[in-house]
């Protein structure tokens, strides 16, 4: 394996006397897509978190690209789940992608030609001057990846961003989303409780115990791609490693109880 | 139009009634009272205490906006400062505006200076609770989003804050400029020989019916044409951005 891009290294985090990550070890390659699981309380959205450099770790060392984690990157960008509360609803798609440019200090000049590819990348073209209450939930979310993709990122963090999706839309956003994966090479960090999407879109594939957060199952998932929504979900190796992560699943669940 | 109608009912009943209980001290009928205004407009007098009266309401509504305005940004972004400013803030804020009377007059003297004083003192609060409370209800998410993109804390108070907290903030200074008006004009009333109150006053005092009704109602019709003015900006300034 080549040098991590992300190292964790016995991360623990406490919010007062509770630990929400007890001891989180792990390596991400470049251009890896890993995808973390996991009941609620597990601590897979605060390990993002961490990794994303919006909290600290209490103790252990989380380090980004050789340097520890000091503090959001502007080459590490976060797309989160509640698009609708992370867009600026009195800015147009237009001007809500401009934000990331404004903030990278991309020159006035070049900002219409990048915006127009970077919504055009993400299937918004034509949408530019909607604002998001005009947009539907799939098309919101759309746009926030525009934004993220427009920070020119290494890495994406993504919490759960098509948990709130309906189906058909999660489906095209995940293929969406493995395209851009391919074609700009960023590593991506996914966090989901849905075990099939963790399959469908991952490399690899960590389910995390709760109380406090723990790697309970690491799976590497050795699906050839480009995956296919038909296919890759129909393939004996794929449902394979359903049940492999469902067992875990159910089984930390039962033992909750 | 079915709005008029209750209006115009009584205003014929107060013609009748008026004129059938005779001369007054204290009522006229509406036809003497737009006689009166007629003649208040022809004679420059309306004109010229509705200038003194506006000008006093909108340097206190400036100058109190203002000083609300940068307060409340303040206090809603720093919850220490918010807590030091505290008790200061909720033992001024009560004061009656007119209560701060005396001390202006001996300070300032008659004049704009002492109006413009007191209707700032008055509108400084609801500007103040209004955008403390907006800025500081400005969507945490959005804030991380500020964060998780290194935006610098000016840029973030100028792309993400002041955005996302404006449309409460004018609603703040619509109640603001109701408040200034209303404080100009009592201001006059009790003490400041200038303006729509001190007309009122010297009217009414001189036994003159339908001027001091005629001015009343021009009142009225000043502080309805201000909140429709604001209204309309409102809703030109934050259309379909929500």
């Amino acid at each position: 394996m080549t040098a991590a891009i992300l190292d964790f290294r016995d991360v623990r985090l406490a919010y007062g006397d509770q630990l929400v990550l007890g001891g989180l070890s792990f390596a991400m390659a470049p251009g890896e897509i890993l995808c973390l699981v996991g009941p609620s309380g597990c601590g897979k959205t605060t390990a993002l978190r961490v990794a994303a450099g919006l909290v600290a770790p209490t103790s252990g060392e989380a380090s980004f690209a050789g340097a520890p984690i000091k503090g959001p990157r502007r080459d590490v960008a976060v797309v989160f789940q509640d698009y609708a509360k992370a867009l600026l609803p009195w800015r147009t798609a237009e001007g809500n992608v401009s934000l990331a440019l404004e903030a990278i200090g991309c020159p006035r000049r070049e900002r219409p030609a990048r915006i127009a590819a970077l919504l055009d990348r993400v299937g918004l073209k034509g949408q530019d001057h909607k604002f998001p209450g005009q947009m539907s939930g799939g098309m919101q979310q759309r746009l926030q990846i525009a934004r993220c993709l427009a920070q020119g990122p290494a890495a994406l963090m993504m919490d759960e961003p098509f948990g709130a999706l309906d189906a058909m839309t999660r489906q095209d956003l995940q293929d969406q989303m493995l395209e851009i994966a391919r074609s700009t090479g960023a590593t991506i960090l996914f966090v989901t409780h849905d075990l099939e999407e963790a399959i469908y879109l991952g490399d690899r594939v960590i389910g995390l115990k709760p109380h406090p957060g723990r790697i309970g199952i690491e799976i590497k998932v050795d699906l050839p791609r480009p995956r296919d929504q038909v296919a890759t979900r129909e393939s004996l190796a794929f449902l394979a490693l359903r049940r492999q992560l469902y067992d875990f699943i159910h089984g930390v669940e039962g033992n909750a109880r | 139009m079915k709005g008029l109608v209750l209006p115009a009912f009584l205003i014929v009943l107060a013609e009748i009634g008026a004129r059938l209980h005779g001369p007054s001290d204290v009522i006229a009928p509406p036809s003497q009272v737009v006689l009166a205004f007629g003649a208040a407009v022809r004679d420059g007098s309306l004109a010229l205490a509705t200038r003194d009266t506006l000008i006093a309401a909108f340097g206190g509504l400036a100058v109190g906006a203002i000083i609300g305005l940068a307060l409340g940004v303040v206090l809603g972004l720093s919850r220490t400062l918010d807590r030091v400013l505290e008790l200061p803030v909720e033992v001024l804020r009560p004061i009656p505006s007119v209560a701060v009377i005396p001390v202006a007059l001996v300070a300032l003297g008659f004049g704009y200076r002492l109006e413009i004083a007191i209707v700032a003192f008055a509108c400084v609060w609801p500007m103040l609770i209004f955008t403390r409370a907006a800025v500081a209800g400005v969507e945490p998410r959005l804030l991380e989003v500020a964060r998780a993109l290194r935006l610098t804390p000016w840029a973030t108070v100028f792309k993400i804050v002041a955005p996302a907290s404006l449309p409460r903030i004018f609603v703040a200074f619509r109640l603001a400029a109701g408040v200034a008006l209303i404080v100009a004009v009592t201001v006059e009333i009790a003490v400041n020989p200038q303006g729509l109150g001190a007309a009122l006053m010297t009217y009414g005092q001189a036994l003159r019916p339908d001027l001091t009704i005629a001015f009343l109602v021009w009142v009225g019709v000043v502080g309805f044409a201000l909140n429709q003015g604001l209204l309309f900006a409102e809703a030109r300034l934050f259309r379909g951005k929500r």
